[in-house]
């Protein structure tokens, strides 16, 4: 614990990198994730090869994706935030085509009906519906992607993965606890703004709690390969 | 010069294919790691996720927990595990076994719980006993997605399982590891590679599993869905 004050500016600083790391790809993610969605909602020819491309992406090993990557971007915080943003696109695109396939058909028929052209009609009502399941992956994405830094320690770009490198070379236990707590704590607080930030998104899903509860166990479950969709 | 011509050098030297540094034997030790870790965090994951789907109890809970679970940093306990058990070298495990868990655990949750409730009234009506209905109807239904988290969880393991080498254990991290302490890059794109291949076999594999071991209705149903 003493140790851990004593380095409180240190801690706070690669805290501050790991949540910088970690983030960036999973903003970028997003924004990739939502006109890529909203294509593969609308031509749905388009979400099996899209998909199943994705999910080869998602096998590629961070450490290794890390290495391969510093002979074209050198030793920089691109290195590490390339992978995370295809691990990122690979969580949260698959939840943006369930979330907008989510929309019931009742309700786009009455946007239809009341005069809402396409472009309105995703706008104003198929993406705030689709909001909850969105919200949903991102969570997973953030969570993962804040953990998956520290791997970055490995080639000296890690945030809070330098105190596991440092720890183990200094067979120093108290280090390495530090900062798997950080990164815990990390973690849940994102989490925490996630799910307030879907709340205030949501009105009127307010005191449904477990409903959305349900939109988090779907983002849980891994990509679905195609023809293999949940009954 | 492209990536893959990069690696496809080193991997078409006859050399790197023998000895204790070649790819088969790097082969094997990265499929034991794997396979170690996913029988063990199996034994663990499938009776929690069963049990708990088959009751509908502790569910909201288990997401939680698997998002905490989540952002425990594999590296962080691989070190860890290293250092508290005085260089172990079956520190590798904890890592991976703790990765493994939630993908299992939550997708066999799910599986169970989706089943639907008129499939098991018509068991129970049949004469099925609880224990019946549970081990011939809600599991088997459930098969798909359960089979869905093993196949994750093994190929994140897979990928993951990289990092057993930074504990001067073998697979083919071996290659990423000491590819980059020399700054032998075709060394670390070899070892990339290798992963990646296996890691599209494993999820071969689990499609072929899928096929001997999903009933054939089942299967049907999913294709006209």
């Amino acid at each position: 614990m003493s140790w851990a004050i004593n380095n409180a500016s240190m801690l706070a600083h690669l805290t501050g990198q790991n949540a910088y790391l970690a983030l960036v790809p999973v903003l970028v993610g997003l924004v990739v994730s939502l006109p890529l969605g909203v294509l593969c909602v609308r031509f749905g020819w388009l979400y099996p090869p899209v998909l199943g491309l994705i999910s080869v992406l998602y096998a590629l090993p961070g450490l290794a994706l890390f290495v391969v990557l510093i002979a074209y971007t050198g030793l920089t915080d691109t290195t590490v935030m390339i992978p995370l943003g295809v691990y990122s696109l690979a969580a949260i695109f698959p939840s943006v085509v369930d979330g907008l396939r989510s929309v019931p058909e009742p309700v786009r028929q009455a946007a239809v009906a009341m005069g809402f052209g396409t472009w309105r009609r995703l706008v104003t009502v198929e993406l705030p519906i689709a909001v909850p399941v969105v919200i949903a992956g991102l969570r997973v994405s953030a969570v993962s992607s804040i953990s998956l830094v520290s791997v970055g320690g490995l080639i000296g770009i890690g945030g809070l993965g330098y105190l596991f490198i440092d720890g183990e070379q200094r067979d120093f236990a108290t280090e390495i606890v530090v900062g798997i707590i950080l990164i815990v704590i990390l973690s849940l607080v994102t989490d925490t703004v996630l799910v307030l930030v879907r709340r205030a998104l949501t009105p009127w899903q307010r005191g449904r709690g477990r409903l959305n509860r349900r939109a988090d166990m779907r983002a849980d479950l891994p990509i679905l390969p195609a023809g293999m969709q949940m009954p | 010069m492209s990536y893959f011509s990069f690696a496809w050098q080193w991997l078409s030297l006859a050399h790197h294919w023998a000895g204790s540094n070649g790819v088969p034997a790097r082969l094997i030790e990265h499929l034991e790691y794997t396979v170690i870790a996913m029988v063990i965090a199996a034994a663990i994951a499938l009776p929690v996720g069963v049990l708990m789907g088959h009751t509908g109890r502790g569910g909201l809970t288990l997401v939680g927990i698997a998002n905490v679970w989540r952002s425990l940093p594999t590296l962080g306990l691989l070190v860890l595990a290293f250092i508290l058990s005085g260089g172990a070298s079956w520190a590798w495990l904890i890592p991976l076994v703790a990765l493994a868990i939630p993908p299992i655990m939550v997708t066999t949750y799910e599986g169970v719980l989706g089943v639907d409730a008129d499939l098991k009234d018509a068991a129970a009506g049949m004469g099925m006993t609880p224990r019946q209905v549970l081990f011939k109807v809600e599991v088997p239904v459930a098969l798909p997605l359960i089979l869905l988290g093993l196949r994750t969880a093994a190929i994140q393991v897979v990928a993951t399982a990289t990092i057993a080498a930074y504990i001067s254990l073998g697979g083919f991290g071996r290659y990423i590891i000491d590819g980059l302490a020399t700054n032998n890059y075709q060394l670390v794109a070899a070892g990339a590679a290798c992963v990646v291949v296996l890691a599209l076999l494993v999820q071969f594999a689990f499609t072929g599993l899928g096929r001997l071991v999903v009933s054939a209705g089942l299967r049907q149903q999913a294709r006209q869905s």
